[in-house]
């Protein structure tokens, strides 16, 4: 049973999971290099590389991000699986915000790089261009709600990790398998 | 509104009247239209030079040709007006690794004494909440009127101090421990 490339109304189909999976891992790697890059001492030899690549992956991730939601929007959504409609609100919400988070996140980092008309360069390959700066100080406000936003979608993204694990092995339902690509199919 | 009027009405009236008695005339430093500029270099891996400067300051001096040792200088920066023209580096320039501008908003320069021979003017600048004295190598640029009805005096100064000294201890290697400050002023005679 080869698994679809499109989603269908039961379950996820290979592009929307690749998606959610190559986002996640690249969502918490950037998160821990952002950190990491922060310790970096000025005479460290990654100090030039890390950012680099810091900031390239986070533009190759907002490529990413719009296919995904061009792709969701072609695509069906599967039912939410039964589960009370507090859990079913709160499940809404928090996944809208992770999208959300996510493209503030990456607009934020941009504008850190950017404040001084540099143009963000991604792996050498092609350069994204600065937009003419928007506050005072773009830098400052902008790297302070880079690391809190980023701090906020790797929290929820935990809550999140940790709500599929109770579905999977409390409630016992599909809801993870349906993301690995494992669910059974119930009908067909 | 109408007292505030009246307030400014007196103290123009004052300082009208004041001006002959005074010795040294008083000059604001032309922030306003930028004839003044506070510029560092630090040595960048002892390769070449970093420059950078504070663009928010303000300031004022008093000068007398007759008795050059009677000058006396203020100058009050805003910290957070750093630039080296190159986002990322200033905002780490303000943190708490260097200015620390959230802390420290303001760093300041008040003479205490000037001696014309050796053009050297002592003071005090106080910098990431460390007050030091530090003495100004000064030149005198020019004076006189300027083309708008105006009267003006222009000075260059040098100077230099280890960041340490100041508490900032972030190091940057050993050819980088030192700043070197380059100073122009131009004063518009008030």
């Amino acid at each position: 049973m080869s698994l679809p490339l499109k989603n269908t109304r039961s379950t996820y189909g290979l592009a929307s999971i690749s998606l959610h999976w190559i986002m996640a891992l690249t969502i918490i790697g950037l998160y821990l290099l952002g950190l990491y890059i922060d310790t970096l001492d000025y005479y460290d030899p990654n100090y030039r590389t890390f950012p680099h690549w810091h900031k390239s992956i986070g533009i190759i991730l907002l490529g990413f991000y719009v296919f995904r939601l061009a792709w969701n929007l072609i695509n069906p959504h599967p039912e939410p699986l039964p589960q009370p409609p507090m859990a079913q609100l709160a499940t809404k919400v928090v996944h809208k915000l992770m999208y959300l988070l996510i493209i503030l996140v990456l607009v934020s980092g941009y504008l850190i790089s950017t404040a001084d008309g540099r143009a963000i360069s991604v792996f050498s390959w092609f350069e994204i261009p600065a937009i003419p700066a928007i506050l005072e100080r773009q830098e400052d406000t902008a790297g302070f709600l880079h690391y809190w936003l980023a701090t906020g979608l790797i929290s929820l993204a935990g809550l999140h990790a940790l709500a599929a694990l109770k579905h999977h092995f409390i409630n016992k339902d599909q809801t993870l398998n349906r993301m690995l690509g494992k669910a059974q199919s119930t009908q067909e | 509104m109408k007292l505030k009027t009246t307030l400014a009405g007196a103290l123009l009236a004052t300082s009208v009247l004041a001006a002959p008695g005074i010795q040294a005339a008083d000059y604001a430093i032309d922030t306003k239209g930028a004839h003044a500029s506070i510029n560092f270099r630090v040595s960048h891996l002892g390769y070449s030079w970093l420059e950078g400067r504070f663009n928010d300051f303000s300031g004022q001096f008093s000068y007398d040709e007759a008795n050059p040792n009677a000058s006396a200088v203020e100058v009050e920066i805003q910290t957070a007006s750093v630039d080296s023209n190159h986002a990322e580096r200033d905002k780490h320039l303000r943190s708490g690794d260097f200015l620390d501008v959230d802390t420290y908003p303001k760093a300041s320069f008040k003479s205490t004494g000037y001696s014309a021979d050796s053009g050297v003017l002592s003071g005090e600048l106080t910098l990431h909440g460390v007050t030091k004295p530090v003495e100004i190598q000064v030149t005198k640029i020019g004076q006189g009127d300027d083309p708008w009805g105006g009267y003006r005096a222009g000075f260059s100064g040098t100077t230099e101090f280890q960041m340490k000294d100041f508490g900032i201890t972030k190091n940057l290697g050993p050819a980088s421990e030192t700043v070197y400050m380059e100073l122009h002023v131009e004063g518009i005679r008030q």
